[in-house]
């Protein structure tokens, strides 16, 4: 699967959006689904920009998006520090407003709006995988 | 991403407009913020040129509606939440935080 590599800064996130957008689009997911793919997408590399890279501007990241056998799949790869989503607490959706807690819900919607989200430790960096099946 | 403010007798509109990500959440925050520093505390959110807003925007929306709900101040309402976000802030579980009108205006004339 052919990747794209975006310098490790938010600004990279309109073109991510725009990527995986297309890829969706052209497969002939829902305009709710695109959106999902497209939020999904940017949850992800927000999180490797602001935790892997802790602001790095100068590291990269690879992102690779692909439609096959009904299934979109969407990697990212950073050679940065190690984050585990799946080590994120889940938020509290019910708790008061001045309980409800800042962070971990990028993580909590980028699994609601997938159907798979895996995380490994590879011999070539940190690679999460989201995926979405069409309906 | 872009905002505007207009200035009501009991609140004031703040119009925004393009994407809320993790770039552009910052300006956004400032933007909610310029009220509170002139002592305005119920604010009206129109979002109904809002193409795309992640859990940055998120993020801002409840520091915004903690800082105006203190001391029973003031609050943050939505008005024209386009259907994608809608569908999002439900997800994130945000429609319990903030009450939702279809027109800025009816929303306005609330506070």
């Amino acid at each position: 699967m052919p990747a794209l590599t975006f310098p490790a800064s938010f600004d990279s996130l309109d073109e991510i959006r725009e990527y995986v957008g297309k890829i969706a689009r052209d497969a002939g997911f829902s305009d709710q689904d695109v959106y999902s793919i497209q939020l999904a997408a940017d949850e992800a590399a927000s999180n490797v920009i602001e935790h892997a890279y802790a602001g790095n501007s100068k590291a990269t990241f690879e992102l690779s998006c692909a439609f096959r056998n009904d299934r979109l799949v969407v990697t990212l790869l950073d050679h940065g520090k190690q984050f585990d989503p799946s080590k994120v607490p889940q938020p509290d959706l019910k708790a008061d407003l001045s309980d409800r807690k800042i962070g971990g819900l990028g993580i909590y919607l980028m699994r609601k709006l997938m159907d798979e989200v895996r995380y490994e430790i590879t011999g070539a960096g940190n690679l999460l995988t989201l995926v979405k099946r069409k309906a | 991403m872009d905002t505007s403010t207009k200035e009501f007798k009991h609140c004031n509109l703040i119009k925004v407009s393009g994407r809320v990500d993790s770039s552009t959440a910052t300006k956004f925050s400032q933007a909610l913020e310029a009220n509170f520093d002139r002592g305005v505390y119920k604010l009206v959110i129109d979002m109904s040129d809002l193409e795309y807003m992640s859990s940055a925007g998120f993020r801002a929306l409840l520091a915004a509606q903690r800082n105006c709900k203190r001391y029973n101040r003031g609050e943050v309402l939505l008005a024209a939440v386009p259907v994608r976000i809608q569908e999002a802030l439900d997800l994130a579980g945000f429609t319990e935080l903030f009450k939702t009108y279809k027109e800025p205006l009816e929303a306005v004339g609330s506070l």
